[in-house]
């Protein structure tokens, strides 16, 4: 080989090792869902595309939440990209622990984001996390089912119908309950639904002096709804159903109804899946005629922890994932029933996206929620079935747990609001709030 | 005198043994069974157990998604590490405790164990503060220091009952032979604490292996042993059992295999001086 193949191979190396080094990598902490695990799928194109390597920590969404609220707060800075939600959002923006997203480029199209969606993931009019998918919350029943009980549901229903709906549909002999609904501890578990569920009905957390209100009557006559519905109509042990429990429930054809996130439209009418996948039809989630429904909203969305030294490699993958493109990237390869819900505007204009048999209701339930006027009195919080303080996480828990002991048989409602009454005020006196 | 046992009576005892071995074996082997299933052989009801269509697809998709080599050997690297460190620091400590005790050392032993007491949750953030200072965050050395400082207690208390039965009258002739305190502990004290040194050692290897909130907590791209490698594929919103299953068989495979193996040496060591 001669001097100058030598030298031209001795600078290609160096070349390459140049540019090796020069190669971000950036670490992303996200939640093992369908979704999410889809986008890791195709990160390589995002580093084809850019350079920039991509680190994954994928946990269940409990770990996860402790995980990345541990990092943050200590600013760790183990990730340049935190997946959290709309419960995070607002106050860490707002303790100013994430980058602000006021910058995105034009062809991002900002504006495009649901406005619902938007307006929780940001605090005083900033934009702190962007939405990769969203959800809100309604009814998908067994059409079969609904007929055969010779009852039409409508589009909006009301609670009394859901209850009448769900007695006609019971039938025990052959393991069909009328509604499946979440009944398991937890703030993000049945602590969600009843919380939804006790807006429709007049309820709400706190007053505007941050005075528990679980001494009202709204608040007693959610409970004992519920509870009288699930007894009459609901699966044997539901204290202990989350998400999970119900969705097997459903697939298996053994609910006439079941009430959760619009992200699960995907799995009931999944053939592979799904037992019941030709007989779902979907509405609204219920109301009592006091002008709130008892859908939630919930986004999971990717935000910046203040701090990080790969600020603009990380907005990179946050333009990318939250993108259209990458939409129709995942259409184009999995089909548009399998693209991330929820989160633009356009998505929903798409006539390919139109014909998925879920898309209309899934939006309109979003519309419909409004986290800035959750309740029908006024409330202090931002949030449906959460209050954005930082407080509320362990309150709503140790709430909860009152709540499914009565699911379980093992209290009384009457003493199940007491004692939430009486955790909810202690832990507001000790943060100071009251 | 020893007591005769009626043979009806033995038989007893085997089935009892072998119903209990198997209802503590039951979870497992439902982990391993759903590990082949589809999603939803794995969620149905009435359950299927043995006649299903038997697939490895989870097992294709968990090797497709994650490195599963990467974090097989953080997790030998932590486990095993915290325990050698662990046992270089108790021998001489547990040989103090047995063979030279202070007025002292049962209240060392008892304030030891009592670190145990604590729940981990407690002592998240200063732990956390000071691996950021010493720039220990997700990596395999800090997760050793950690675990090992977590199992100390134990193993120090296994050691110290397991020296407690060796006559000191034999470390006695060695010195008076003009041993050193060095080949005291290293020639006579250790070979004949070899099945209580072995036993300790594998249970916390188990220990540190199976260890689930420092090695989540601490970790995030890098040091992930198979405690990581599980909690990605656990999901409160979207069934993924079997493939969760089939990432808790592979993670739970090499160590109980090893379990397997040394099952002897484990159940005399833990036996080590009970009944006397």
């Amino acid at each position: 080989m001669s001097m100058k193949n030598v030298l031209g191979a001795a600078s290609a190396v160096a070349m390459l090792a140049a540019t090796a080094a020069s190669a971000e990598t950036i670490t992303i902490a996200t939640v093992n869902n369908g979704d999410m695990i889809r986008m890791q799928g195709y990160t390589d194109q995002f580093t084809a595309a850019t350079g920039i390597d991509v680190e994954w920590v994928t946990l269940e969404e409990n770990v996860l939440r402790q995980r990345v609220t541990t990092d943050i707060t200590t600013k760790g800075g183990q990730f340049d990209i935190m997946t959290i939600g709309m419960y995070e959002t607002p106050i860490w923006g707002a303790n100013g622990w994430l980058v602000p997203l006021d910058n995105m480029s034009a062809e991002y199209n900002v504006g495009d984001i649901l406005p619902a969606m938007a307006g929780g993931l940001s605090h005083d009019g900033t934009l702190y996390a962007a939405p990769f998918y969203g959800e809100s919350s309604m009814i998908m029943y067994r059409t079969d089912l609904m007929e055969k009980a010779g009852l039409e549901m409508p589009d909006a229903p009301s609670w009394s119908f859901v209850a009448k709906a769900a007695r006609a549909m019971t039938d025990r002999e052959n393991d069909i309950n009328g509604i499946c609904l979440r009944g398991k501890a937890g703030w993000g578990e049945g602590g969600a639904f009843i919380t939804a569920m006790s807006n429709s009905f007049g309820a709400r957390w706190f007053d505007e002096e941050w005075n528990a209100q679980f001494d009202t009557r709204e608040w007693s006559d959610t409970l004992n709804f519920f509870v009288n519905m699930m007894s009459d109509s609901g699966p044997a042990g539901y204290a202990t159903n989350g998400f999970n429990e119900n969705l097997s429930l459903f697939q298996q054809g053994k609910c006439g109804m079941w009430i959760d996130a619009t992200v699960a439209a995907s799995f009931v009418t999944n053939p592979n899946d799904s037992t019941v996948a030709d007989k779902v039809g979907f509405a609204l989630a219920p109301d009592n005629g006091m002008g709130v429904r008892s859908n939630w909203l919930w986004a999971w969305a990717l935000a910046i922890p203040a701090g990080t030294q790969k600020a603009d490699a990380a907005k990179q993958f946050i333009e990318w994932s939250t993108s259209n493109e990458y939409i129709e990237l995942v259409a184009a390869n999995e089909g548009w029933a399998n693209v991330p819900p929820g989160a633009r505007t356009s998505l929903y204009e798409n006539p390919n996206y139109k014909d998925v048999p879920f898309a209309q209701m899934t939006l309109d339930s979003i519309l419909s929620a409004d986290p800035n006027n959750s309740t029908v009195d006024p409330s202090p919080y931002v949030g449906i079935q959460f209050a954005a303080i930082p407080e509320f996480a362990g309150i709503a828990t140790e709430v909860s747990q009152e709540f499914s002991a009565v699911y379980a048989g093992q209290q009384s409602v009457e003493d199940a609001l007491a004692k939430a009454q009486a955790i909810t005020n202690d832990a507001m006196e000790a943060a100071g709030y009251r | 005198m020893a007591r005769a046992v009626s043979s009806r009576r033995k038989s007893i005892n085997t089935a009892l043994a072998w119903g209990i071995g198997l209802i503590i074996f039951f979870p497992i082997l439902w982990t391993i069974l759903t590990s082949f299933k589809t999603e939803g052989q794995a969620i149905a009801d009435p359950p299927v157990f043995l006649f299903f269509d038997w697939t490895l697809e989870n097992y294709s998709i968990v090797q497709d998604r994650s490195d599963y080599m990467r974090y097989l050997w953080n997790s030998v690297i932590i486990a095993g590490g915290s325990t050698l460190l662990g046992i270089i620091i108790a021998v001489p400590a547990a040989w103090s405790m047995a063979f030279v005790p202070s007025k002292r050392t049962k209240d060392i032993l008892m304030w030891m164990l009592s670190t145990k007491m604590l729940p981990a949750v407690g002592v998240l953030y200063p732990i956390y503060l000071l691996f950021i200072k010493l720039g220990l965050l997700d990596s395999l050395f800090g997760l050793v220091i950690v675990l090992m400082l977590i199992n100390l207690p134990i193993i120090i208390w296994m050691l110290y009952t397991y020296f407690k039965e060796i006559p000191g009258e034999i470390l006695e002739a060695a010195r008076m032979d003009g041993a050193s305190l060095k080949s005291e502990i290293l020639y006579v004290l250790t070979p004949m604490a070899i099945p209580g040194i072995a036993s300790t050692i594998l249970l916390n290897v188990i220990l540190a292996w199976n260890e689930a909130f420092w090695t989540l907590n601490l970790t995030a791209a890098k040091a992930g042993p198979l405690t990581a490698f599980i909690a990605s594929y656990s999901s409160p919103e979207g069934l993924f059992y079997a493939k969760l299953s089939a990432a808790s068989t592979m993670a739970i495979a090499p160590i109980l295999i090893l379990g397997w193996f040394s099952q002897k040496q484990l159940v005399r060591g833990l036996t080590f001086g009970a009944v006397k």
